[in-house]
């Protein structure tokens, strides 16, 4: 066997390996049913979920209510399917959660619960370039 | 006035310089195809190409003047400027948006078409044919035609009234705002002065060695392009890498990553061209010295090209969404993009297709013993590393063309996309150390397997010695790790052991490679410390909720002001809530400022004196030109050597991005930097804020009482003639109580609680500090004897919640850089001149 034509099979095993393991990696966004169907299923892995602050019927956001400690936050998210879902994320309330339009949290069920090792927040941007102020 | 004529000029210029490129392409591509220099066709393109260039100048000009005039008519101006900008984040708001960022690459280009014009004989009709393509492209970006339907490019040119549709101009269409909407306060950082920039530069540097592939595919002159395309790439490796590299300290410094590289798409979308421009470089190398490797670099030339290409198209087409958190806002150009790169994409492959066959390359194949075999191994490596980072960071556009093709596909980048990226780029890197040491030991053509166990024997020892000796003295165990360690400590031996012989025989010029490799050495063994031994400092147990029983790891802890809390070594108190006033060094408590109307303007409660001088006397207004930010000053003390220290992290509030921004302040000591960010500021006004019931307090002047704990005293009463916020009228009148609060270290700290009586009705505005954690009114006053009735509300105490990370020899990491960058200058000259020598011989 020629010399390049190892070093093209190793080449191709690696790049084999990286899109396999890729595809492994890969997080994909599902409904909280979803992630629960997973995670019963005994997949561990960590998926995004969209939702937004549960709200009453006055538009005020409820269900939001930091540790005593202030170093933890729960919270109540609704996906897109409507279901209503508190959500535990260990660290501190992100400053502009209660402002935020869309959440995603990226985590998923534990003993049932649903724990976020992250959340990222889409924030209304204040900041719209069609309106001038006079 | 609404200055219309300069909008004018700037669109005329751009409009020119479109034109300028297409003359200039085409008749460049005339003078290649007469293939003799100094025809008709040739001056024609050298002529268009200098107007195009001027024009291109021209506009830029034109732009800075309008941001620089505050001319708020203009879109570009109102939406990336205002009135309280710096003069240095002027020239920022010039990239801010997408057409300036345009307007500077097509900038770049043009300075760099001129240098080769004027350096290139035989090369200048078919590179510049290239140029000119891409400038026509680039400026029919910001062209602002529209056809019909059809519009081409987006203008910085537009009047605000055209853009935008607001009734103000049914009123009055000549209206023009006072203020604009500002540069992004994130973006306020002397890096946006300096990064975009360099950037664009890399990226114009790409173009003129894909330039020159293409030109000898065209000219079938398949080996000369080599020599003077060299120097360019290696200069393009080193501006690009600085700019990656700038961008990453920018990042660690300022955005709250907690690192320097995040693998964000943005940042992956130009560290991929950048590591198959290097590997592209080696290649070229090997060819000048071999012969060997030349359709691999023209393979590796012209994707550098295009991965510069899909880089702007992935970040500027709005494609990555959600995926990124740096990308520019949509401008509907992504159809534009999309064209831009299938064209080159289409052309390249025609071009490279029509004449590969006929491209040489070399039958014998590289023996194992020579440079040659290892440098292409090497490049091997290198876009395998790039070819990693693509597929997930292509996961929007692939989950577009599965939606295109009626699909579904909701790929999310991993869950911790720094733990995946890290974990297959070390092992590449791991790689590249060993490649880059061993590789410079077969500089002499003739090795063999005796030869070269003499010469590795040496290194090989001596890099395990020095890495055991700093595995014992810094406890690294990590396996891993451990592999990191003795290939960056091999590089830097072999290397350094090369550099040495070099030195020894006079040949400075030739250590470009070495130096270079050294510090990317350091950088591998910089980053392997920094972030591998990353530890967070501030570590905690918590309950992370009453529905959960077990304890959970926080990184992060509370800091309730003035009250100390040991940390990691350190005593750490959380001391004041402070802003940065302009002409005023240092920072000001927020509890000696009062607020005014303007959000840029306060007054100062008491003098304010730094070092022994008088900035401000008590009821100065002073200039805030960041409003948003508040800086926490934290001291550490450090139990060993009580010697203390303070920081002053960052919290801002900002509107343009709807979100609020956290910096850290870096404590730096010669063998790890101390990171510290605050995650959290208590805000009184928020609803968890629980007060205290009202406690109505009768006070007479000169009396003192408790306020919270804190000693305080009733001074006078003082009739105001003005207050902010409030228009008093002749019958009006308004009242402030004067009093002092002894905090701790000796502070006084000013409440003024005001009565304010206008057309008959009585206002008692809550005066709120957050540093006693006390909101106070004026209840009553008695004209009669001065006392009055003061109400006390009081709550817990101001908080932070505080994260700190310690990054050991982050410095190593940052040293490397600079070595790098140095080998890389050598390296650059060495080509240069000889491609000058040989030019100068003609034969270039």
């Amino acid at each position: 066997m020629k010399k390049s034509s190892i070093i093209g099979l190793i080449v191709i095993a690696i790049a084999i390996a990286v899109i396999v393991s890729t595809r492994e990696n890969a997080s994909a966004y599902v409904s909280f049913d979803e992630a629960y169907a997973m995670s019963t299923s005994g997949e561990k892995a960590s998926i995004h979920v969209v939702g937004e602050l549960k709200k009453n019927s006055n538009g005020d956001i409820v269900g939001v209510s930091p540790s005593q400690d202030m170093l933890s936050v729960s919270f109540v998210l609704v996906d897109d399917n409507q279901k209503e879902q508190v959500v535990y994320l260990n660290q501190p309330m992100p400053s502009d959660l209660l402002r935020s339009d869309k959440v995603v949290v990226i985590g998923g069920y534990k003993n049932d619960k649903f724990v976020a090792d992250k959340v990222l927040l889409k924030c209304p941007s204040k900041y719209e370039e069609t309106t001038i102020k006079q | 006035m609404i200055h219309t004529g300069i909008g004018n000029l700037g669109h005329l210029l751009v409009i020119i310089s479109f034109i300028g490129a297409i003359l200039a392409a085409i008749s460049y591509g005339r003078a290649s195809m007469s293939n003799t220099l100094n025809d008709s066709w040739a001056k024609l393109g050298r002529f268009s190409f200098l107007s195009h260039g001027i024009a291109v100048l021209g506009s830029a000009v034109v732009l800075f003047v309008i941001i620089y005039n505050h001319y708020f008519e203009y879109h570009y101006a109102w939406s990336h400027s205002s009135v309280n900008l710096a003069t240095h984040y002027m020239i920022a708001c010039f990239w801010e948006g997408q057409e300036g960022s345009f307007l500077i690459w097509s900038v770049w280009n043009a300075l760099l078409g001129f240098i080769l014009i004027k350096t290139n004989k035989k090369w200048e009709a078919p590179v510049m044919t290239v140029f000119a393509t891409v400038q026509a492209f680039l400026a029919s970006m910001i062209l602002g035609v529209v056809i019909g339907d059809l519009k081409i490019g987006s203008s910085p040119f537009m009047l605000l009234r055209d853009v935008v549709s607001d009734p103000v101009f049914l009123i009055n269409p000549n209206f023009i705002p006072a203020d604009g909407t500002g540069l992004n306060p994130l973006l306020q950082n002397y890096w946006m002065v300096i990064h975009p920039p360099m950037t664009f530069l890399g990226f114009a540097c790409t173009l003129i060695p894909f330039s020159f592939a293409i030109a000898g595919l065209w000219k079938k002159d398949f080996r000369d392009w080599i020599r003077p395309a060299l120097p360019w790439t290696i200069f393009g490796g080193v501006i690009l890498g600085t700019a990656i590299i700038m961008g990453g300290y920018w990042a660690y410094e300022t955005l709250n990553f907690g690192g320097y590289w995040n693998w964000d798409p943005v940042e992956n979308a130009v560290y991929v061209p950048w590591l198959v421009l290097i590997a592209s470089m080696h290649t070229m190398i090997v060819f000048k010295k071999s012969d060997t490797a030349l359709k691999t670099s023209f393979v590796l030339v012209i994707s550098t090209f295009l991965l510069i290409l899909y880089a702007t198209f992935l970040v500027r087409s709005g494609i990555l969404g959600n995926a990124s958190v740096h990308s520019f806002t949509d401008l509907g150009l992504s159809g534009q993009l999309l064209i831009y790169l299938s064209f080159f994409i289409i052309a390249t492959l025609i071009i490279a297709g029509r004449v590969w066959k006929e491209i040489p390359t070399s039958e014998k194949e590289a023996s194992s013993y020579s440079r040659e075999f290892w440098i292409f191994i090497g490049a091997l490596t290198l876009c395998l590393m790039a070819f990693q980072v693509i597929v997930p960071t292509s996961f929007p556009v692939f989950n577009k063309i599965v939606e295109l093709f009626g699909g579904l596909s909701s790929l999310a980048p991993p869950a911790d996309q720094v733990a995946f990226y890290s974990k297959w780029q070390v092992w590449f890197a791991v790689g590249i150390a060993f490649l880059s040491g061993t590789g410079q030991f077969f500089f002499w053509k003739k090795m063999d397997k005796e030869k070269l166990k003499t010469a590795l024997t040496i290194p090989v020892i001596l890099s395990l010695v020095l890495s055991a000796i700093i595995f014992m003295v810094a406890d690294i165990y990590n396996p891993v790790y451990i592999v990191v360690l003795i290939a960056g400590m091999y590089s830097i031996v072999s290397n350094g052991k090369i550099l040495i012989d070099l030195m020894k025989s006079g040949s400075y010029k030739l250590t470009g490679g070495s130096v270079a490799h050294i510090g990317i050495a350091m950088i591998l063994i910089g980053i392997m410390f920094s972030e591998g031994y990353s530890r967070i400092v501030s570590k905690n147990t918590t309950i992370i909720s009453r529905d959960f029983t077990e304890e959970q790891n926080s990184n992060m802890i509370v800091l309730f002001l003035n009250d100390p809390k040991p940390m990691a070594g350190y005593q750490l108190t959380y001391m004041s809530e402070n802003m940065e006033a302009e002409g005023i060094p240092g920072y000001i408590s927020k509890s000696n400022l009062e607020d005014t109307e303007q959000p840029n303007y306060k007054v100062a409660k008491q003098s304010i004196l730094i070092d022994d001088q008088v900035y401000a006397e008590a009821g100065d207004t002073l200039y805030f030109r960041n409003p948003e930010n508040t800086f926490h000053e934290v001291q550490y003390i450090s139990n060993s050597s009580g010697k203390s220290f303070t920081l002053f992290p960052r919290t801002q509030v900002n509107e343009e991005m709807g979100s609020t921004i956290v910096s850290p302040d870096i404590k730096k000591l010669w063998n790890r930097d101390l990171y510290t960010f605050v995650a959290l500021q208590s805000d009184f006004e928020d609803e968890f804020t629980e007060w205290s019931e009202k406690e109505i307090k009768p006070l007479k002047q000169g009396e003192q009482f408790f306020i919270n704990d804190y000693i305080a005293v009733f001074e006078s009463l003082e009739r105001l003639p003005n207050v902010n916020f409030v228009d008093l009228g002749p019958n009006d009148a308004a009242v402030q109580a004067n009093i002092t609060v002894y905090s701790e270290n000796d502070k006084k700290i000013l409440l003024q609680p005001k009565f304010i009586i206008k057309e008959n009705n009585v206002g008692r505005p809550l005066e709120l500090n957050q540093e006693i954690a006390v909101r106070v009114s004026l209840e009553n006053i008695n004209p009669a004897d001065g006392s009055i009735e003061l109400g006390i509300e009081t709550t817990q105490k101001d908080w932070i919640i505080l994260q700190a990370i310690e990054k050991p020899q982050i410095n190593i990491l940052w040293i490397g850089t600079i070595v790098m960058i140095i080998g890389f200058i050598i390296a650059t000259r060495r080509r240069y001149v000889e491609f000058v020598k040989m030019r100068d011989k003609a034969l270039a």
